[in-house]
């Protein structure tokens, strides 16, 4: 154990904090992350990461903690896209060029003038690649309250978002009002962004969103299977990454700690690789079940 | 007509200033096989779609009992005409069939046995339980017509419809559709209305038909509306109705032909 827990872990109260946040924003991102996957959303998801950082960035320059940074510009892009309607096609590209380049642009500025007035010189990399260690105590009834509530959106609309991505026409034809519980799952998808942004950073963060779920719809078959294989595994991803990151400050060269969202992001990765060298199961498809003798006259 | 399931009168929709359909009347008896039959482009999938509440009328009504057709409807199930899920959608057959019980409701339920023997027993009817648990987007067209279909009936509606289910299906799948349809609709007295390009493979099956072109309709039983003179006045030009080998081919004449032209011609062709 002495060798897998440095000495102090358990103790470090950045490290509880750390553990207990990173597991409610890692089951969060790994719920929505699997029907921003199945939606085809997983491009919304990193748009709507990009503006976050601009939100992270000026939240820092006025004072303010950065996660409402990334709340209030990820809420705000979603309703912007919901407008333009970035699921189509002409939409995405009008996003792409004009409106993910202005976001990045005005973050850049942000960030230069922040370390301009304020000399901390960590602001910078604590937006763009998070800082799950330094997270503030007074954000966490926030941070988990923001989370539960974008699982509860989650968990409310399952059925319909399911019934939505098999057919929008059938969901529609029963009733659903389709159009509402996109919007409102874009909602949830942009606060799960700004909480996994919290964690690993605003431009990594749709790695914890879309990484394990996409890991998960690999090796499940069923809906349940597949939100509860990519929870456990988006859970495992931040705890790993943590006990390195706590770890590395041990590494040569003592006494500099490497980031967590590396470790998460490379454990993340590396799942979904593992992921590919498991063969699909067997299925009993592939038209034994018609009729054979398709050629013979009818 | 008390019978009546379905009522359409004099529905008109017109999309971004041409007329997609003129004047339509029809209904629709219970537990009937109708056949929606018309080329590709004739409003087909525009009238399922104004049946369905999907598309809104420019003028005209549909009505559902005898009365205006509500919001919500779980008296009328669909299976639309071509389904674009990716391989790793995570639902199996067996999920694709639970979400036609309940799949338009919000939060979430707890799976219960009464509900898998429901499920289970929807898949057998439709020949669909040998891939029950297999994922609804490895399977081939036919077989994901077959789960459709289990999921569309499911929840019992009064009214089963169906856009080009036969599309795109080798003869034998084609036919295996049309027979579970066929005893499906009768064992559960389904109204049935069924929208495709050849009408051949629906003539064993079919009470009525209604033939569609160029957003105007013909009803009646096949033998009735499947005539040179009622599909030429349909269309608009001379169109020539051929039986071959039990086997009905319909074919429109070039435009700029005349109907005694080509009435000439068939008599040439003839002697």
């Amino acid at each position: 154990m002495r060798y897998i827990f440095e000495p102090g872990f358990f103790t470090s109260a950045p490290v509880h904090v750390a553990l207990a946040v990173g597991t409610v924003i890692a089951i969060t991102s790994a719920v929505v992350g699997v029907f921003t996957v199945i939606r085809g959303q997983s491009f919304a998801g990193h748009s709507l990461a990009d503006i976050a950082t601009t939100g992270g960035s000026g939240a820092f320059l006025v004072g303010v903690n950065q996660f409402w940074g990334f709340l209030a510009f990820g809420a705000g892009a979603a309703a912007f896209m919901e407008m333009i309607g970035v699921q189509r096609r002409r939409g995405r590209d009008v996003a792409t060029g004009v409106v993910l380049g202005a976001a990045l642009g005005l973050a850049a500025l942000f960030l230069y003038l922040a370390t301009q007035s304020s000399s901390t010189t960590g602001a910078s990399f604590t937006i763009l690649f998070g800082s799950i260690f330094v997270i503030t105590t007074s954000t966490v009834p926030a941070l988990i309250a923001s989370a539960l509530l974008a699982l509860a959106t989650v968990v409310v609309l399952a059925r319909v978002l399911l019934l939505s991505s098999l057919s929008s026409d059938i969901a529609a034809a029963r009733g659903v009002p389709v159009r509402a519980v996109g919007a409102a799952f874009l909602m949830a998808l942009a606060v799960s962004v700004a909480l996994s942004a919290v964690i690993i950073g605003a431009v990594l963060s749709t790695a914890l969103l879309i990484g394990p779920a996409a890991t998960a719809l690999r090796l499940a078959r069923s809906p349940v299977r597949a939100v509860v294989t990519a929870a456990v595994l988006g859970v495992l991803a931040v705890w790993i990454g943590i006990v390195l990151a706590y770890d590395s400050f041990y590494w040569p060269p003592a006494g500099r700690g490497w980031p967590v969202s590396f470790f998460v992001v490379t454990l993340v990765v590396v799942g979904y690789l593992l992921s590919l060298l498991r063969p699909r199961p067997p299925t009993a498809t592939q038209d034994n079940h018609d009729p054979e003798h398709a050629c013979s006259p009818a | 007509m008390a019978n009546d399931l379905l009522r359409l009168e004099d529905v008109s929709v017109r999309l971004g200033g041409r007329e997609i359909l003129k004047d339509v009347s029809f209904s629709i008896r219970r537990g009937e096989f109708t056949g929606l039959i018309g080329p590709n482009g004739a409003g087909k999938t525009t009238l399922l779609r104004v049946i369905l509440g999907l598309q809104p009328v420019t003028s005209g009504e549909v009505l559902l009992d005898g009365a205006p057709r509500p919001h919500r409807d779980s008296s009328i199930g669909y299976v639309p005409q071509k389904l674009a899920i990716e391989p790793d959608m995570p639902l199996r057959v067996r999920d694709v069939v639970s979400l036609g019980l309940d799949g338009q409701k919000f939060g979430i339920r707890m799976p219960s046995r009464a509900r898998r023997e429901l499920v289970s027993d929807m898949l057998t009817a439709a020949g669909a339980q040998g891939y029950a648990d297999a994922r609804v987007g490895e399977l081939s067209g036919g077989e994901q017509q077959r789960v459709m279909i289990a999921h569309a009936l499911i929840s019992r509606p009064k009214l089963l419809l169906l856009d080009e289910p036969l599309a795109n299906l080798d003869i034998s799948s084609e036919q295996g559709i049309v027979s579970v349809l066929a005893r499906l609709a009768r064992a559960e007295h389904v109204a049935v209305l069924l929208s495709a390009h050849d009408m051949n493979p629906l003539m064993p099956v079919m009470d009525r038909i209604v033939y569609v072109a160029a957003g105007r309709v013909a009803v009646g039983d096949a033998d009735v509306v499947v005539q040179p003179e009622v599909l030429s006045r349909l269309y608009g030009r001379h169109v020539d109705v051929i039986r071959v080998h039990g086997r009905i081919l319909v074919v429109a004449a070039p435009e700029g032909i005349d109907a005694t032209e080509a009435a000439a011609e068939d008599i040439g062709v003839a002697g």
